[in-house]
């Protein structure tokens, strides 16, 4: 049922990616690099640089090159997220050593679509997989008409919590955030060793949480961005947010740091709202805490509604300076929504597709580190629950990078959450305004 | 009487001197500085007792056993296997990095160092200021601050993710050239030099058997410092290798370290920590041989004969 729903798919993306191609060749002719028909390029051979930092990628390319023979794809580690950025900033400032295809996760997409670092591949063939993906992801590689890149994965957020922890004590599973602030103090109270979660403010953490509230602080049109975070989702998440700050009720950790895999190990961090790419994380990190955790739908704001975010979840993306593009979206349609993605599903990612995302063979799936839970169920819902509308600054690495001088004061000083996310807005708009950009 | 007043004399002589003489010989005991001391080397040993307990560890047991003592498992051996082979034994390509970069990095940096410092020493030439205010005022610029222009530059020239772009920056030295230089005005009587082109020695002999001998000290010293900087340089190969085949092992170790922050990536805390082990012990060896050498060299100069 899954294979063949795909292969159509793939053949049907395929047919119309030779009618745009075709199309495509007369308007990018005078670019040079050989033919602009993918299939075509595919078979004439050449040769790829990709910069990816996720381990799948590797086996994608050697599953590619076995079906072209004429293809050679190195794949290189150039770093991960912010190291790549700067990495692929500098090459692309220096004119040379810019890969062809580059992992870019959603949030940073924009900011290098917008700087005409990233080729539009609608003409390619990415115009007709339009429904192949779900639509935060498909949303998020799309600025203005363009498409600057294909959905690898996708981050639905979840709420993973410690089960063993939360029977122990006998506290239910919030299904709301009142619940998750009350479970925080009852679980604090009856173990001062146990928090709810780990929070040193995490800006991609703050955007999502916000998303899921129904705000949005960014509107993007153009070079007009607005910048606002007085709107009703964000004082939500502001002020449910300041309570567990205020009374300590998380850990002062930071995500991804040693001190969190020891948290998530021994219970000491009981839930984690995060994405849907996280039990592999678990598995590999944490193995001494298999069985103990399990997934439920994220806590909600308004009781009985069932909305979600995304959060992280990368694209690939093919870059303007690349000399091959009609064979670089060759290799990005097989990556992301032909072959590659059974590869990356085999090495414990969470597709971006549909069709996968609705076989059933990938619901039934049991999590043997979750206690046999079907995980996928609740994830896969998540992905169609999630909030539409939302969008990212042009200049979201930047803001990103100075949450911690704003918004994380609150972490660590008598500042609030809302006064932080008022400074925040502040300087993402003095830096918009003075890169070009009219933002108010 | 007149033995009575000689007996105490004699015996207060040696308290007096202890308490009033303090010679090189005979210093003074302060608990505070011994405290003090105390402090410094439990400082600067915690981190290396640590290290190498943790790198006995698995990867579960890094969570769940205590810091600063062994955990239920030894695993040791089995994490330096891991290391060597993880990923194809990129490790040990890393190490062969490291040490190429270090061997004609390092190396040659020390070379062009002893020769351009022996020249500032015992030659004059004009401009000899010039070259001195250069020197100091490179000295004083970090390394980190001229590497993006470097990354352009190299960038513009095609050698940027080659190895090169790693060695050519390491060969340049303005503190080692300054410090070949003073010592070299120390080291080598002029008159030596002069005994050596009276008796018909040619300027490259004299340099080469007669200077070179005496520098050893000093070359030792530029040599370690120079070493140890190329060893753990971290900021010139992160801008200018993407090509983790290329990376020095400081690189790599920041690569496996942040493959535990990505979905999806395996979090090998236990094999960064034994790889980070791995790494020190080269220079934990160079300094013990080299150690004796370095120590009359920083003495040298310092007292006039």
């Amino acid at each position: 049922m899954t294979r063949s729903t795909r292969t159509t798919l793939r053949r049907t993306a395929l047919r119309g990616a030779a009618v745009a191609g075709a199309l495509a060749l007369t308007l990018t002719a005078c670019s040079g690099g050989g033919t602009a028909d993918p299939e075509a390029a595919a078979e004439e051979g050449g040769e790829l640089t990709v910069w990816a930092w996720d381990p799948t990628v590797e086996p994608i390319a050697e599953a590619y090159m076995e079906a072209h023979d004429g293809v050679t794809i190195e794949v290189v580690n150039a770093g991960t997220g912010n190291d790549q950025y700067t990495a692929l900033q500098n090459a692309i400032a220096a004119g040379s050593g810019v890969p062809d295809l580059a992992q870019i996760e959603y949030y940073a997409l924009p900011q290098f679509a917008i700087g005409e670092s990233l080729a539009d591949v609608s003409e390619l063939g990415a115009a007709e997989l339009d429904g192949t993906f779900t639509p935060g992801p498909w949303s998020a590689v799309q600025q203005g008409e363009g498409i600057y890149g294909l959905p690898l994965d996708s981050g639905p957020m979840a709420l993973f919590y410690n089960a063993t922890v939360f029977e122990e004590h006998g506290i239910e599973v919030p299904e709301t955030w009142d619940a998750y602030v009350e479970a925080a103090r009852a679980l604090h109270e009856a173990d001062p060793s146990i928090y709810i979660t780990n929070d040193t403010g995490d800006a991609g953490f703050t955007t999502s949480m916000i998303w899921q509230a129904g705000g949005q602080p960014y509107t993007v049109d153009g070079t007009d961005v607005t910048i606002d975070f007085t709107d009703e989702g964000s004082t939500a998440f502001a002020e449910t947010w300041q309570q567990l700050v205020e009374e300590e009720l998380v850990a002062p950790i930071s995500s991804w740091s040693d001190e969190w895999y020891q948290g998530l190990g021994d219970g000491s961090i009981a839930t984690l709202t995060i994405g849907a790419w996280m039990p592999g994380n678990f598995e590999s990190g944490v193995p001494d805490a298999a069985g103990d955790w399990r997934v439920a739908p994220m806590p909600q704001w308004t009781e009985g509604a069932s909305d979600t975010a995304e959060n992280g979840g990368s694209a690939m993306s093919v870059t303007e300076a690349s000399e091959n593009k009609a064979l670089a979206y060759d290799f990005l349609e097989f990556a992301s929504a032909g072959d590659g993605v059974q590869i990356r599903l085999d090495g414990g990612g969470f597709p971006a597709t549909v069709a996968d995302l609705e076989s059933e063979e990938f619901l039934s799936q049991e999590s043997e580190y979750f206690g046999g839970q079907k995980i996928n169920e609740v994830l896969a819902q998540s992905a169609a629950d999630v909030v539409e509308g939302w969008q990212y600054l042009p200049f979201q690495v930047y803001a990103n990078s100075i949450f911690n001088d704003t918004v994380g004061q609150a972490y660590v000083s008598g500042t609030t959450i809302t006064d932080g996310l008022a400074d925040w807005q502040d300087a993402s708009i003095t830096y918009g305004n003075d890169q070009g950009f009219t933002v108010d | 009487m007149t033995t009575t007043t000689v007996t105490p004399r004699r015996s207060t002589g040696p308290r007096l001197r202890r308490a009033r003489g303090f010679s090189a010989d005979r210093p003074r005991r302060s608990p505070l500085l011994t405290v003090l001391t105390g402090i410094v080397l439990v400082y600067s040993l915690l981190p290396l007792a640590w290290l190498l307990v943790n790198a006995t560890k698995t990867q579960a047991d890094l969570f769940s056993s205590f810091g600063l003592w062994f955990g239920d498992s030894f695993a040791l051996f089995s994490n330096i296997g891991q290391t060597l082979t993880y990923d194809d034994g990129i490790f040990v390509r890393w190490f062969a990095n490291t040490l190429l970069y270090v061997v004609l990095g390092a190396g040659g940096a020390t070379a062009l160092a002893v020769l351009g410092g022996y020249g500032l020493a015992k030659f004059d030439f004009p401009g000899k200021k010039g070259v001195f205010a250069t020197v100091i005022g490179a000295v004083a610029v970090p390394g980190t601050a001229l590497a993006v222009p470097t990354f352009l530059m190299f960038s513009q020239m095609g050698l940027t993710n080659t190895p090169w772009s790693v060695i050519i920056p390491s060969l340049i030295s303005p503190f080692g050239l300054y410090l070949m230089w003073t010592f070299a005005a120390e080291a080598i009587p002029t008159e030596l030099l002069e005994a050596a082109r009276m008796d018909g020695a040619g300027e490259a002999r004299t340099f080469a058997q007669i200077c070179l001998p005496l520098l050893a000290p000093g070359i030792v010293t530029v040599l370690l410092f120079t070493m140890v900087a190329t060893w753990n340089n971290y900021f010139l190969p992160l801008i200018m290798l993407k090509d983790p085949d290329w990376y020095p092992l400081t690189l790599g170790l920041n690569a496996w370290n942040a493959q535990a922050a990505t979905a999806g990536g395996e979090a090998i805390f236990n094999l960064v920590i034994t790889g980070a082990v791995l790494t020190i012990v080269p220079l934990v060896v160079a300094f013990l041989f080299l150690q004796r050498y370095w120590q009359s060299g920083l003495a040298a100069g310092s007292v006039k004969e």
